[in-house]
């Protein structure tokens, strides 16, 4: 059926004015060009710290800073995995970024789970005050960490976790399930309610409704989640600094006092690398689950998912 | 008998606002009975109380003549389908199909035997390993009753299961849901808001409006016997025609004076009460105007009416023309002369007539 009452449209492709072919490309090229510069600034940095790391100590003090290395050496990063002293331990980052593995996978793991239950009783199990109760997570989001300091020691200290990796996972795991009850809720509130209709009339109850139903159809909002949690957690300085103690310092702690202890000469190449192993966990969380990551974040908006 | 379903003087509030009032409702085994009203009208509603899956705020439902009240949806021994279908989608069909079971803990031999019945019944063994996302609407949507009927119910309950469809497809499906009654002999609600679905379908059917119950009868009854203006104007399409009129005396006889631009039509009419009001609503349906000469009987009067439009629909063709103010459709054969703009002679069936108080709507005769 076509109905001839609306006018047509204006500006149909044809009659516009088509842009020469060569405006067209060279258009394209500045485009390219553009975009090239942009990342090479963002990857300079990276590219200074991967060659330094490669350099001996007297090759960085002759050369240049953006040169390659002459001599390739795995030096620098032995020292920065066993052997740099932080403060007067000389043990490199190895038993921190253990620390870190323990702290951050258990925090991970547990934030999400409970963001994931917390998301699926706003979202479907419809009770007085819900929205109440979701706006104040939501709220604990934009509390700044620096406000919760003092209040969270005395807590870890009267729980008797003060200065250990649980009072550590304990911290994250609360300051975290505001963002991951958000995630969650916001996923589950584009599935429909008849699903859980139909589990309860097939006599499926709140947990089995959950196990059964909601988590397997979860998997591109837990990628997001736990991405976003690992990142938080595993990159986390001031939480590390404040509620840890020696030898429960996290990888982020110990690159740091790595880094500023000062005996004698300054080891570039050994900071560089250890700064590059701190930060690799989390650049190959993205590189696995980057795919997925996309796609959670766009999940609500697509359809399809549901049937 | 025991009623397999009986509902009484259920209300259901959400605060302050009134969803469903005073509603009742019996249905004997056997029986398809379909709850039809616009939307917000609180037949969803009212099906999620039945089902258990909304508390109700006042009255009594019994299944089985068992007090189900206070019962949670997956004791009521009950099925539903949806209108979204809410498969389950990370399950395979057969997985859809054997989830209730597998919850109630029936052993896998026995789950096993009874999807094979289900999915040969309703010609989905092919699919029985694809996922719900994998599937056509039509295929979704039997999947859906295969997971109602495995569970062979005393009761089943269809919420708008069709509208999803598109048109060709619903008119097939809603084919299979009367087999599947007939095969089944099997209880069954259903909820639309077509009111072609609710006549199909029902042998009995509850129109309701704004949570009030308007009428509650067979598809028959509800259709030549519509008890207000309301249930008249909803069933049937094209829809009821009610054209205002005055009534006059003259001795036992009575004459029906209608409104229009070429001075009013007079018809007289016999059985009219000594009760009723001077002014009335006289409803016809569309097949009860005819063109002239195509009915005769002492009840059928002929008035010349001038034709404002015409439209062919296959079968028959609709003409359209103005009475007491209001467009009235009259149904005739596909052969008519009739043109636009032109009279025609058109016989008006008043045995079929109905009569509506214009104050209250109800019906009077």
């Amino acid at each position: 059926m076509t109905d001839y009452s609306y006018p047509a449209p204006t500006m149909s492709p044809d009659t516009r004015p088509a842009p020469s072919r060569y405006g067209q490309t060279a258009l394209r090229w500045l485009l390219f060009t553009l975009l090239g510069l942009f990342a090479l600034f963002y990857l300079m940095p990276l590219f200074v710290m991967v060659t330094t790391s490669l350099k001996s100590l007297e090759e960085i003090r002759s050369g240049s800073l953006v040169a390659f290395p002459r001599d390739v050496t795995f030096e620098a990063w032995r020292t920065a995995w066993s052997g740099a002293c932080t403060g007067i331990q000389c043990e490199g980052l190895r038993p921190y970024f253990w620390n870190s593995v323990l702290l951050a996978v258990p925090a991970v793991l547990i934030s999400s789970f409970l963001g994931a239950a917390n998301g699926y009783v706003i979202a479907q199990w419809n009770f007085r005050g819900a929205n109440l109760i979701f706006s104040a997570m939501l709220f604990g989001c934009f509390i700044p960490f620096q406000v919760v300091l003092l209040p969270m020691a005395r807590m870890l200290g009267l729980m008797g976790l003060a200065g250990t990796i649980p009072g550590l996972i304990f911290a994250h795991v609360i300051y975290g399930i505001g963002f991951t009850t958000l995630f969650f809720r916001n996923f589950y509130v584009t599935i429909p309610s008849d699903l859980v209709k139909a589990a309860k009339v097939d006599g499926a109850g709140f947990f089995r409704i959950f196990w059964s139903i909601f988590l397997p159809l979860s998997l591109p909002i837990i990628v997001v989640t736990v991405i976003w949690q690992f990142t938080q957690i595993w990159n986390d300085f001031l939480f590390g600094v404040s509620f840890s103690q020696a030898g429960t310092q996290p990888i982020t702690v110990a690159l740091n006092n790595i880094v500023n202890s000062t005996t004698g000469i300054k080891e570039y190449n050994v900071d560089m690398a250890a700064a590059i192993i701190a930060g690799l966990p989390t650049l190959l969380v993205y590189v696995v689950a980057g795919k997925y990551f996309i796609r959670g974040l766009t999940a609500g908006s697509v359809k399809g998912l549901m049937q | 008998m025991t009623p397999i379903l009986d509902i009484q003087n259920l209300s259901k509030n959400y605060g302050a606002v009134q969803i469903l009032n005073d509603v009742n409702v019996a249905i004997d085994p056997g029986e398809f009975l379909v709850l039809v009203g616009p939307s917000g009208c609180g037949k969803s509603t009212l099906l999620n109380c039945i089902a258990g899956l909304e508390p109700i705020s006042g009255g009594a439902i019994r299944i089985g003549g068992r007090d189900m009240t206070q019962v949670s949806p997956k004791d009521r021994d009950i099925a539903m389908v949806f209108q979204s279908y809410a498969l389950y989608p990370t399950m395979t069909v057969a997985k859809n199909i054997t989830f209730g079971m597998k919850v109630r803990g029936v052993d896998a031999a026995t789950q096993a035997q009874k999807l094979a019945e289900v999915a040969r019944q309703l010609q989905i063994e092919p699919l029985l390993n694809r996922r719900p996302g994998q599937l056509s609407g039509g295929q979704r949507q039997r999947v859906a009753m295969g997971r109602a009927v495995v569970r062979d119910p005393k009761l089943f309950l269809f919420d708008e299961p069709l509208s999803n469809l598109d048109a060709k497809l619903r008119v097939s499906m809603r084919s299979e849901i009367k087999k599947l009654h007939q095969n089944l002999g099997a209880t069954m609600v259903y909820v639309t808001h077509d009111q072609i679905e609710a006549m199909t379908l029902a042998t009995k059917i509850v129109v309701m409006k704004g949570g009030v119950v308007q009428q509650i009868g067979s598809p028959a009854e509800i259709y030549n016997h519509p008890a207000n203006l309301f249930v008249a104007d909803f069933m049937g399409s094209p829809a009821m025609n009610l054209i205002p009129a005055r009534t006059r005396r003259q001795g036992d006889d009575v004459q029906i004076e209608i409104a229009r631009a070429e001075g009013a039509l007079v018809v007289r009419q016999a059985s009219y009460g000594h009760d009723r009001p001077a002014d009335v609503i006289l409803g016809l349906r569309p097949e009860d105007i005819v063109e002239a000469g195509f009915r005769s009987g002492a009840t059928v009067q002929a008035a010349k009416c001038r034709i404002d439009l015409v439209e062919p629909a296959g079968a028959d063709t609709y003409v359209v023309s103005e009475l007491g103010g209001k467009q009235v459709t009259a149904r005739l054969h596909a052969e008519t002369k009739a043109q636009p703009g032109a009279m025609l002679d058109l016989a008006f069936d008043l045995a079929k007539v109905s009569f509506f108080a214009p104050d209250t709507g109800e019906r009077l005769n």
